[in-house]
């Protein structure tokens, strides 16, 4: 870009932030703060994921005109995943009017945030990921795990073991290895490893990685040492691959190896080369751009030239397609709340509640242009996970095929652990529990 | 300075105390009024709490001459403290814990700082860096330190003193201001007393400074301690007030590269450099950020926009450092010094 175009462009978008923001005050408008990260470690994760949230509310809008009408904004502050910038971020992006929700798409961040939102009645959404009592909804009203949290993954990743050895029967006196990223997000299974271990009968080692996790020499060698039957990754952003690398320069069998959910991109295998032929990995929603609704952003978005991935051979894959996911959970949830409280800018206490009444099935999966991209959601107010279901995925080196059907966790063996845990955090925080009618009380304006 | 400041007339002189209780009446009472949320959460107490943090290291690398590399882990030393006294000793006082925190950061300090008795320099700084990497593994490895909670987060508990609460932006900004006050006018006092220039001393000629009299083994560690508990307490601030989470990989290598880098750029050996230091590093990269976002935001995304902001921020210290080596505070007694002189030959 010439430096005279780039004035041009200065002076126009000066010019459009005014002539905007005029406007804005009539026009009914859904802002959507994103603290994304595009530079820093977990680059590859966070140009994906905010990617395919962008295109789908950029589809939205070019496509349908918004949401019954209400346009769909958004903007960008970058966190490079650490703390205290996101934090920054948020007090940054709150200023701005009728935002919907938060996607930060980093467990340490939306640690920090829970108090400040929960204070400011605006969700926060974690999808996949995050902290896995928030689950809970009569202790966090806006805090939403989506579609899968850490808990409920691991029961995946444990019964996906079973089935491959034979029945959960048949796990008894195995032994699995769970080498884990060494931030908040990784660390958050380590007790439920351990509880799943008695349960059935395993011996479970977990060993960390420090952040970001670019050497694993002594890691492997110990694994190598344990013998295990299964590693688990749980690892994310550059620590994948090398790990995989590295399993194979000690000489431990890539198919032994199941990813967790934030270990199952494209950018985690590609970059191994050869070590990741034969890796499997847990998702909520498959790869590939033969969905309806990556098709149509590819006619609608990318045709028209304002498509957010600059690498074009990045859509569909993996954290894409999850972004894209991500955006429809969002857009639904507005379109919930706005069938309630009426087709207009809402609140963070409106869209709140139309995340606890968002329920998805597979017919309307499939009406969104999502078949077999994701199964279906199914939120309540005191469930704010909403019962997704899980697929696994073996790379053959080229991409990944889904080898598994969708499998249910085990939520009935969870949720007790997830309430005492909730409930804990309620009596240290001295916070009283929700009801269904505290849930339905909402802040209108 | 003070040969300089004589040459204006008395009456231009104003008593040395003047500047700063007017700068505290200003943070005391009006700040709280205009601010608002976003100046005191991203802005004023991130830079209190490293502005502290400065001081500490200040009186430890500027007054007696000894390059730490572990500030962040004194700092995670003194979160993490603080957060388990608070926990686990029933009925203690918030004040209570913060200052036990101080100790238990000092004491890991005299240990850390051990290793200075027959290291100087760069040996001495790779040696800090011991502290930085155990302190860090040990918080991660024994989950007690975060009592057992799952992903190794705590969550600060609710600041209150004497029964008022103090969970608002400011009332979290009026404890770490009141904090900060009183630290750094006990680290002002200090550094003018017989302790801060047998700091001195050490630093300009250890051997010189034996000979005169000076106990060069308890000073160097009296040093450590005092700035570890100073840093210590900074950490508190920036646990309890600014983030009210705590991980350890917050405090990591970066966090005290940052804190050399604002006593570096703020100017050595000065209680003022350190807060100089800290608001440039604070409030520049966010100033920047605000303006690439606000002039570009719709050309470039926000990765290219961050890179470029480093590029620039990188030049500009550089730039800053060939210019004013010895730090910001030179820089505005140099300004002040040219104002004076302007009123006088008018």
């Amino acid at each position: 870009m010439t430096f005279l175009s780039t004035i041009k462009a200065a002076a126009l978008s000066a010019a459009m932030i005014v002539s905007v923001a005029l406007p804005a005050a009539h026009a009914d408008e859904q802002y959507f703060p994103l603290q994304s990260y595009r530079v820093g470690p977990y680059a590859a994760g966070g140009t994906g994921f905010f990617g395919g949230f962008i295109d789908y509310l950029n589809l939205i809008n070019i496509r349908d005109g918004g949401v019954n009408g209400v346009k769909l904004t958004w903007d960008e502050c970058e966190t490079q995943y650490e703390v205290e910038r996101g934090v920054e971020c948020y007090e940054r992006q709150k200023s701005r009017a009728g935002a919907a929700a938060w996607n930060p798409l980093s467990v340490g961040i939306a640690y920090a945030m829970i108090d400040r939102i929960t204070a400011d009645k605006v969700p926060l959404i974690t999808v996949n990921h995050g902290r896995t009592d928030s689950t809970d909804g009569r202790v966090f009203p806006y805090v939403f795990p989506l579609l899968l949290n850490p808990y409920s993954e691991t029961s995946g990743i444990v019964n996906h073991i079973a089935s491959k050895e034979g029945g959960i029967d048949k796990l008894k006196g195995k032994k699995i290895v769970v080498l884990y990223h060494g931030s908040p997000y990784g660390k958050e299974t380590i007790p439920i490893y351990e509880l799943l271990a008695q349960k059935y009968g395993f011996t479970v080692q977990q060993i960390e990685v420090p952040h970001p996790g670019n050497e694993q020499q002594s890691q492997w060698l110990t694994i190598r040492r344990a013998k295990p039957d299964f590693v688990v990754l749980r690892g994310w952003g550059v620590m994948n691959p090398v790990a995989l690398k590295t399993a194979v320069k000690v000489g431990y069998p890539v198919d032994h190896i199941v990813g967790n959910v934030w270990s199952n991109s494209e950018e985690d295998v590609i970059p191994a080369g050869d070590a990741a032929k034969g890796y499997t990995a847990i998702t909520t929603q498959a790869s590939g751009n033969s969905y309806p609704v990556v098709k149509e952003i590819v006619k609608t978005v990318y045709d028209a030239g304002k498509g957010n991935l600059e690498d074009k051979s990045r859509i569909g894959s993996v954290y894409h397609n999850l972004g894209i996911v991500n955006g429809i959970l969002n857009v639904e949830a507005i379109r919930v709340a706005q069938e309630k409280f009426g087709h207009r800018t809402l609140t963070g206490d409106e869209v709140r509640w139309g995340f606890e009444h968002l329920k998805l099935d597979p017919a309307k999966v499939e009406a969104l242009g999502a078949k077999d991209l994701f199964h279906s959601i199914n939120v309540s107010w005191d469930n704010h996970e909403g019962e997704g279901y899980v697929t696994f995925q073996q790379w053959d080196g080229k991409k990944w095929n889904v080898v598994s059907d969708w499998i249910a966790p085990d939520w009935a063996l969870l949720r007790p652990i997830i309430e005492k845990s909730a409930e804990a955090y309620a009596k240290e925080k001295g916070i009283k529990l929700r009801t269904a009618d505290d849930a339905n009380a909402v802040t209108t304006n | 300075m003070t040969a300089m400041t004589s040459d204006v007339p008395p009456a231009l002189v104003l008593p040395k105390w003047i500047a700063p209780v007017l700068l505290l009446a200003f943070a005391y009472g009006v700040v709280p009024l205009i601010g608002s949320s976003y100046l005191f959460e991203a802005i004023l107490l991130p830079f209190l709490a490293l502005g502290l943090a400065g001081v500490g290291l200040n009186i430890l690398t500027g007054y007696a001459g000894q390059v730490s590399l572990g500030s962040a882990a004194f700092m995670a030393a003194g979160a993490f403290a603080a957060y388990n006294f608070n926990l686990r000793v029933e009925g203690l006082p918030l004040v209570g814990s913060i200052v036990l925190a101080g100790f238990v950061a000092a004491a890991i300090g005299i240990v850390f700082g051990l290793p200075s008795l027959r290291l100087r320099g760069f040996y001495l700084a790779v040696s800090t860096l011991a502290a930085q990497f155990f302190v860090q593994w040990a918080l991660t490895k024994f989950s007690w330190f975060s009592n057992n909670s799952a992903s190794g987060v705590i969550d600060a508990p609710r600041l209150s003193i004497a029964g008022f609460a103090l969970d608002g932006a400011v009332g979290r900004y009026l404890f770490a201001l009141t904090v900060v006050s009183i630290l750094t006018f006990l680290a002002y006092r200090l550094v003018s007393s017989q302790t801060g220039r047998n700091f001195i001393a050490i630093r300009d000629n250890e051997t010189a400074a034996r000979i005169i009299g000076i106990p060069v083994l308890k000073t160097k560690l009296l040093a450590f301690a005092i700035s570890s508990f100073i840093i210590g307490v900074a950490g508190v601030i920036w646990a309890f007030a600014y983030l009210r989470t705590v991980e350890p990989d917050g405090f990591d290598l970066d966090r005290s590269f940052q804190i050399l880098f604002i006593v570096i750029i703020g100017g050595l050996a000065s209680i003022r450099g350190a807060f100089f230091g800290a608001a440039l590093i604070v409030v520049f990269p966010l100033a920047l950020s605000r303006l690439g976002g606000f002039l570009l935001g719709d050309v470039f995304d926000s990765g290219v926009l961050d890179m470029s902001q480093r590029i620039v921020l990188g030049a500009l210290i550089i730039l800053f450092l060939i210019l004013e080596p010895d730090g910001l505070v030179a820089l505005w007694d140099r300004v002040r010094r040219r104002l004076l002189f302007a009123r006088q030959s008018t």
